[in-house]
């Protein structure tokens, strides 16, 4: 059985394809503005990839922002079920997971059985997104890979007071007039944004193993702010970005066999 | 499950908390006729469990549209709680 999981992400489109709980597939594209579309073409483009047709295809599940646009979907879920299915996939003794995407953070607790018992998403405030890490990247003239690595250089710890991403880079100009060197801005910079996400997270409770999914957590210097935070480890699997798209197609493949079963 | 809508921002934490294993189980959903800005609806979940929730384009503004039932002084329990028969709903500020 052959299942897709389509992720329509706020910044970016992400695709899996499971067969027979393999992932065989995966794919990225920009959401730009028109998600439909992009799905459309992300899903064509991704069959070619793999020499399948769309008749080989079972079941389409889609999550993320978008979720509703996708074409052809069958199920359509939230990135809530879809983050935690994606990650107990990949981790079973996860219990917390921490989903830090383009436009919005996630807190979801689980328990031993993979439920979701408590979740929050913080979807109004950049300042515990991505977008800011992309704004202060911006604003320290440097790309976003350096900001992370940036950030490991520095064991100086500079506060940053702003709780808002717009006056949030008004201090990182302060801090640049100051001389204040660059890899303590960047580390002060995701130290604000763990501060941020680690608040949202004593919301639902935090319960060990932690796992970080979402494009952010490609982020060197966040993942390591996160950890100094929550004075855990926390896990960040090898495609973080991937983990919702993985998560529709497995919950996708579970309902199928429920239906097969029925 | 434990749903929290809302958000934080650089002022506080504006969440209404939704405890859906009670939910699931009310018959009457007097929240959604008690709340005088419209923020609750009934909907399925991702677990087909038919809950009360945040209106989608509700929960970036709950501060400000529950604000009219939070009067600074004498206030009065909040509508969406008092009509919980089952104890439902928490909100974080």
């Amino acid at each position: 059985m052959i299942t897709v999981g389509i992720d329509a992400g706020a910044k970016n489109i992400k695709i899996t394809f499971l067969k027979d709980g393999e992932v065989i597939a995966t794919g990225i594209s920009p959401s730009g503005f028109d998600q439909n579309a992009a799905s459309e073409a992300l899903m064509n483009e991704t069959l070619a990839k793999v020499g399948l047709t769309h008749s080989d295809v079972d079941v389409i599940c889609s999550t993320g922002a978008g979720r509703k646009v996708v074409p052809g979907a069958k199920h359509v879920l939230t990135e809530v079920s879809a983050m935690a299915r994606g990650s107990l996939f990949l981790r079973p003794d996860v219990r917390t997971v921490i989903d830090v995407g383009a436009e919005e953070g996630r807190a979801i607790r689980c328990n031993e059985a993979g439920k979701v018992e408590d979740f929050a998403v913080n979807e109004k405030c950049a300042a515990g997104s991505g977008a800011f890490t992309e704004a202060m990247a911006r604003a320290l003239e440097v790309s976003l890979e350096e900001l992370g690595k940036l950030s490991l250089t520095s064991s100086a710890s500079v506060p940053m007071n702003a709780q808002c991403a717009v006056f949030a880079e008004s201090e990182v100009i302060s801090l640049l007039h100051a001389s204040t060197p660059k890899q303590d801005i960047a580390k002060a910079i995701h130290d604000a944004i763990a501060s941020r996400i680690m608040s949202m997270c004593r919301r639902v409770g935090i319960n060990p193993a932690i796992m970080l999914v979402g494009g952010v957590a490609r982020n060197v210097g966040f993942v390591q702010s996160l950890r100094t935070a929550m004075e855990e480890e926390v896990f960040v699997p090898d495609n973080p970005e991937f983990v919702g798209s993985l998560g529709a197609a497995l919950i996708a493949a579970d309902r199928e066999v429920e239906t097969a079963t029925a | 499950m434990k749903a929290n809508y809302g958000y934080m921002d650089g002022s506080g934490d504006y969440f209404i908390t939704i405890d859906t294993d009670k939910c699931v189980e009310c018959e009457t959903r007097a929240c959604v006729a008690a709340c005088p800005a419209n923020l609750f609806v009934i909907e399925e979940d991702d677990w087909d469990d038919l809950v009360a929730l945040i209106a989608q384009d509700k929960r970036k503004s709950v501060k400000y549209d529950c604000a009219p039932c939070k009067p600074v002084t004498d206030r009065p329990p909040l509508p969406c709680m008092a009509e919980c028969p089952f104890d439902a709903i928490e909100h974080s500020w």
